[in-house]
């Protein structure tokens, strides 16, 4: 398909503005561009139709069942879109005052209190923009109290399981931290003796996703933070899979100290093929004064103890418009039920599969689980890959392919709490209907997909010899 | 209450008989029984989705938006043609995931090709990412890319925006590495300061074009005395402003950054916005974040898929420089599909008309004594004194229904313009101000 470039005509661009009202102003050249950018011009009608045409060739949820793992790909309700785009919300300056922009304060207000309420936490910033940022922002919060301790020189150390997201221990080195990786058990829980040969004195805390990249709820939960806390370190919540227990069991009563939350995976914000998300962060209340504070540099003073700010003005606020709207939908009674929800179709679909595929913790599980292809590729050259790939052919979406690192050949699914049992059902014969098709044919597995709009990538290539824009070619 | 599930008792039953369990609770067997919660969470009760959207409206409509807006300092409402919300709406587009699976991702890879080549040309520099949160976590990602074993201090204007500078002290604050600021004079970086403080320690050194006072910087030379001391040189953008003044390659920038919000994102009371960043050749494999790359499939196919990815966090993990994944990709293709709407004339038009009617305003100011601060020469934005103070100049525009310029202390005021205001508001705000 020809990229937008390809189709602009010199002059066709549409006018939107009018001409200008009052003298026009000229600036010596010495401070000009010698050419425009070469921009698009296109008519409106062309780029409406590059954009359906790019909209067919991508696949969201509302496409079909999304069982991407750690992603929590549940339906993003309508009414969230409505809210977001309320003009009060959309059209009011970052920089106004207070008693202008009441409404908004409100939407943090309650969306703080709900969300610790949830979490078992006492104070919430909303600033961080993604997941990873309220990573960074809650690690800052422990590196700060050891900082204000006198003890920043000595507790450099932060403890991560090697089942962990890749994020965790780049979020440790963003802080200045080293980072130490722990074994995990096979089902990915705390290596207990593991941990405790780990603390010390140089321990900053502790960096702990729970239910862990498997999806198993660490039953040693309460001995883990003791462990942690009695070292003098702290416990930091990565927040990733908060969907198999919201309203069932919070983080704070497990013994976290500071938590982040994905607003765009538990509550429901759409992820907007990459983003924009938002990263709430929580803490105890022998915290909350170092949290970055909610309001520009512009206009407010920065508290001795905050670590500052990590982001400009608020933070992504229409996302958390968007997860407010959510949280008052659901309400008490839809917020457990919903983690419920997530956590027996998970176990569901794991059901009907388990004849098929070999799971890397067999038995209950959490809001998603892991199958692995490792005989199946050691035996016939199957891979995690190619059943992605018929998968994609199938008009599904892949699971999580080769996550957790400490499986082989890992296919990571998380089917939501949004599906029907019909859905679950008609997926686990697609997952199994591919499955026989590979290990039938697997020569054919490798070519997978032969539907999409395109067959799969030469990505050593596009490593190698990187082309990362387009360049008019020369006539 | 408005769930969004469909599973009936019915059904629920079924299931847990498959997987073999009496209870729902027999699915948290894991979670020890003092850490069960036996209430439900202490929230409202669910509503209904006619409830939800009253109770959302009257929050909205506890916010006032103002009819004009003469205030920026970092967020600028310009007019944002229809097309582009219709287009960023669509529903795939909202609920597709990072383009992991490029088969079927060709359409959001695609768009953000596009966009890297947009930022590019905006920007003169050869490669762009797929984006970073904002414009200021882009600054503290710049400065963090210039970083090596000798050098890890990067100098930053005073006049660049406060939030860019305070979240880059956060951001060296944490990885442990220094932040020095440069003083302003006349309300611009003062390059006999800058030229003094570069040494062989630093990494890096940021200026904004248009600074936060919203006067053009001495931009090249800038980027000169970094060099010669053998730092990077980092630009931070307006990128509607770039459409138009000399840009970040033009005046020697190793890598430009930038808030996109101009680019068709409306206020938002601060977010969702953009963080836009590009380099040089020589910088590509430092850039944080996704980036999209051009290949070909199996038939030989153009194609376009997420690459480099031997610089992210989930290859390098505690390696990686940045942890960065989920970005702001539908902001980037919001900016894109305002830069393709709009094209070059009627980017530069709103650029143009812009600093035509921020020079309109401050003329008509200065005759009635709100005398402008600083001389230099400036795009959209300026800064003048407020002769009987600000708060009173902005307590009389704000009951015209204007929202005026920011306060920077009690007597002056940091003015704004854009191609979204008429003569007709300008003048009646000056009018307004010389009722005072």
């Amino acid at each position: 398909m020809e990229l937008i470039f390809e189709k602009s005509r010199p002059g066709r661009s549409h006018a939107y503005l009018p001409a200008c009202d009052v003298p026009a102003y000229a600036f010596a050249k010495e401070y000009l561009r010698e050419e425009a950018p070469a921009l698009p011009e296109v008519s409106e009608n062309d780029l409406a139709r590059h954009y359906s045409a790019l909209e067919r060739r991508a696949f969201g949820v509302n496409n079909g069942f999304y069982p991407l793992g750690s992603c929590t790909m549940k339906y993003n309700p309508k009414v969230n879109e409505v809210t977001a785009a309320l003009p009060g919300f959309t059209d009011v300056h970052p920089l106004q005052d207070a008693d202008t922009v009441e409404g908004c304060l409100e939407v943090l207000d309650l969306t703080k209190k709900y969300l610790c309420e949830i979490t078992g936490m006492d104070a919430m910033t909303l600033q961080p923009a993604a997941g990873a940022h309220g990573e960074f922002t809650g690690m800052m919060l422990i590196k700060r109290y050891h900082e204000l301790r006198g003890e920043g020189e000595k507790r450099v150390k932060v403890i991560v399981p090697d089942s962990s997201h890749g994020t965790n221990p780049a979020t440790g080195t963003m802080n200045g931290l080293q980072v130490v990786s722990i074994p995990s058990a096979a089902d990915g829980s705390v290596d207990l003796d593991a941990l405790r040969a780990a603390v010390g004195e140089d321990t900053a805390g502790l960096m702990l996703t729970n239910p862990n990249t498997l999806g198993i709820f660490d039953k040693n939960i309460t001995e883990i933070t003791k462990i942690i806390h009695e070292a003098g370190g702290l416990c930091y919540y990565d927040g990733a899979n908060l969907n198999a227990v919201m309203g069932v069991v919070r983080p704070g009563d497990m013994g976290f100290d500071c938590i982040h939350l994905n607003l765009h995976k538990t509550f429901s914000t759409p992820h907007g093929g990459g983003g924009p998300g938002a990263g709430a962060v929580g803490c105890k209340e022998f915290l909350a004064n170092y949290l970055p504070v909610d309001c520009s540099s512009a206009i407010c003073e920065i508290p001795a103890e905050s670590v500052g700010k990590v982001r400009s003005f608020q933070g992504n606020f229409l996302v958390v418009v968007r997860a407010l709207t959510y949280l008052l939908s659901l309400g008490k009674e839809g917020v457990p039920a919903s983690a419920k929800t997530a956590v027996l179709n998970a176990n569901y679909l794991k059901a009907l599969l388990a004849d098929t595929y070999e799971m890397a913790n067999p038995g209950l599980c959490m809001h998603e689980f892991v199958m692995t292809m490792e005989k199946e590729h050691k035996e016939c050259g199957v891979s995690a890959l190619d059943i992605a790939k018929g998968l994609l052919d199938e008009g599904m979406h892949a699971p999580t392919i080769y996550f957790p690192l400490i499986v082989h050949e890992a296919l990571m699914a998380e089917p939501t709490e949004t599906e029907s049992p019909e859905t679950i059902e008609a997926a686990a014969e697609t997952f199994k209907k591919v499955y026989r098709a590979a290990m039938a044919d697997p020569e054919a597995a490798h070519q997978w997909p032969v539907k999409a709009a395109i067959s799969r990538p030469d990505e050593v290539t596009a490593a190698r010899k990187p082309v990362l824009r387009w360049v008019k070619e020369e006539a | 209450m408005a769930n969004y599930l469909s599973l009936s008792e019915e059904d629920r039953k079924r299931m847990l008989e498959a997987i073999g369990i009496a209870s729902e609770r027999d699915l948290y067997r894991d979670v020890p029984e003092d850490l069960y919660l036996k209430e439900d969470p202490n929230l409202p009760s669910g509503k209904s989705e006619m409830e939800v959207l009253r109770q959302m409206k009257a929050l909205a409509a506890k916010n006032h938006v103002f009819a004009t807006c003469l205030r920026g300092a970092g967020a600028y409402r310009h007019y944002i043609p229809a097309i582009v919300s219709e287009v960023v709406g669509k529903e795939t587009f909202l609920t597709a995931y990072t383009p992991y699976q490029a088969e079927i991702s060709q359409g959001i890879l695609q768009s953000i090709f596009e966009y890297q080549t947009m930022i590019c040309e905006l920007t003169g520099m050869t490669v762009a990412n797929a984006s970073v949160y904002d414009g200021a976590t882009a600054a503290a990602e710049a400065a963090a890319m210039c970083k090596d074993r000798k050098r890890s201090k990067v100098l930053v204007s005073a006049a660049v925006h406060p939030d860019i500078l305070t979240v880059m002290k956060t951001y060296t604050w944490a990885a442990g590495s220094d932040l020095v600021v440069v003083p302003a004079k006349d309300g611009k970086t003062d390059l006999a300061a800058l030229r003094e403080l570069a040494d062989e320690k630093t990494a890096g050194v940021l200026i904004q074009q248009p600074n936060y006072y919203g006067l053009l910087e001495d931009a090249a030379e800038a980027g000169e005395i970094a060099h010669a001391a053998g730092a990077k040189y980092i630009m931070s953008v307006n990128p509607i402003a770039a459409a138009v003044l000399k840009t970040p390659a033009d005046c020697g920038a190793d890598i430009a950054v930038g808030e996109g919000q101009p680019l068709g994102m409306p206020l938002s009371w601060g977010g969702p916005y953009l963080g836009f960043m590009a380099a040089g050749k020589d910088m590509m494999r430092k850039l944080p974040g996704r980036i999209v790359g051009e290949t070909t499939d199996h038939e030989g196919r153009k194609a376009y898929v997420l690459t480099l990815q031997a610089r992210e966090q989930h290859i390098k993990r505690e390696k990686a420089s940045s942890n960065i994944c989920s970005n702001e990709a539908l902001c980037a293709m919001t900016a894109a599909v305002y830069c393709a709407a709009m094209g070059p004339r009627g980017i530069q038009n709103a650029a143009n008309s812009s600093a035509a009617k921020a020079h309109y305003l401050a003329e008509k100011l200065e005759e009635i004594g709100y005398k402008r601060t600083y001389a230099g020469e400036f795009f959209h934005e300026f800064v003048t004194e407020a002769p009987k103070g600000a708060a009173a100049a902005l307590e009389a525009l704000k009951k015209a229904d204007i929202l005026g310029g920011l306060a920077l202390d009690e007597n002056h005021i940091l003015w704004c313009a854009t191609e979204a205001v008429t003569k007709e508001e300008l003048d009646l705000a000056v009018n307004v101000l010389e009722e005072v």
